[in-house]
């Protein structure tokens, strides 16, 4: 019953948590030369992980199947400029500061429907 | 957790901008600096940034973020000026002296650069902290 009390949200906070440190990371590099900037795939890597976990396939005794609650891994994808700089930076800080305030709110929210969770359970465990 | 992460990169971030603002003020410092002898002139300095990027890991490992660090500071190496002032006594014996090559707009600009990406480098800092500090409370 409380293996999956959170949902989605669960892996949604620890996402946003890497994707944070993602945009951070591309935004400490902003002036540096020949740094690309890099996303997480938001949608595509919550699709191996939402809802029900699928198993990996193992096919060979050398295989190994990740920890309960380890993130599947994923290759973090390059950001396409919308106007290629000289230098070779591809951090463009309108388009990253957006993403990074987008990524916060998301992250609060997820928080919020946990803390809720919690409230929800709360209350039908005083039963008041 | 990733989060405190931010800290380090965003860490790192600031103390290279520091740097280069350190550089900038030095270099309008010596925008006006002469001397007699052109090998002896002050000659503007800019730090090169580098991220400190290992590999390219999946991002599951902490690699996936990474700092950046002064690699070093260049002098510019564009021409100096030479000015005619046979009363100063830096001139050499044809009555010139030789100015930094300090370029003042280019040093306004990357002031202005440095200072916004120190700014939002503290902004990253401050929302990964405000979010760490909501996360503690879970529950609550």
């Amino acid at each position: 019953m409380f293996d999956n009390i959170f949902g989605i949200h669960e892996k949604a906070l620890l996402l946003h948590g890497q994707r944070l440190g993602v945009l951070a990371t591309n935004l400490a590099n902003a002036d540096t030369p020949n740094y690309k900037a890099r996303d997480i795939d938001f949608g595509e890597v919550l699709a191996h992980t939402g809802g029900e976990s699928i198993p990996l396939k193992v096919t060979q005794a050398a295989h190994i199947t990740p920890a309960d609650g380890e993130l599947p891994g994923g290759d973090l994808k390059y950001r396409n400029p919308y106007q290629a700089s000289l230098d070779g930076n591809t951090v463009e800080m309108p388009v990253e500061q957006a993403a990074f305030s987008e990524n916060n709110v998301r992250y609060q929210a997820s928080l919020t429907f946990i803390n809720l969770k919690i409230a929800e359970l709360q209350l039908a465990i005083a039963g008041q | 957790m990733s989060l405190f992460n931010v800290f380090n990169v965003s860490g790192t971030a600031l103390n290279a901008e520091t740097i280069r603002l350190n550089t900038t003020a030095s270099n309008l410092a010596n925008a006006e600096s002469v001397n007699g002898d052109v090998t002896k002139i002050y000659r503007a300095r800019h730090p090169v940034f580098q991220s400190m990027m290992d590999t390219g890991a999946p991002f599951g490992d902490q690699d996936a973020s990474v700092g950046v660090r002064v690699l070093g500071v260049v002098e510019s190496k564009a021409a100096p000026l030479m000015r005619y002032q046979p009363e100063n006594p830096l001139a050499n014996k044809d009555g010139y002296v030789f100015t930094s090559n300090v370029n003042s707009i280019e040093e306004m600009t990357n002031m202005i650069s440095a200072n916004r990406s120190f700014a939002t480098n503290i902004e990253a800092i401050n929302t990964a902290r405000d979010l760490l500090l909501k996360t503690i409370s879970m529950g609550h």
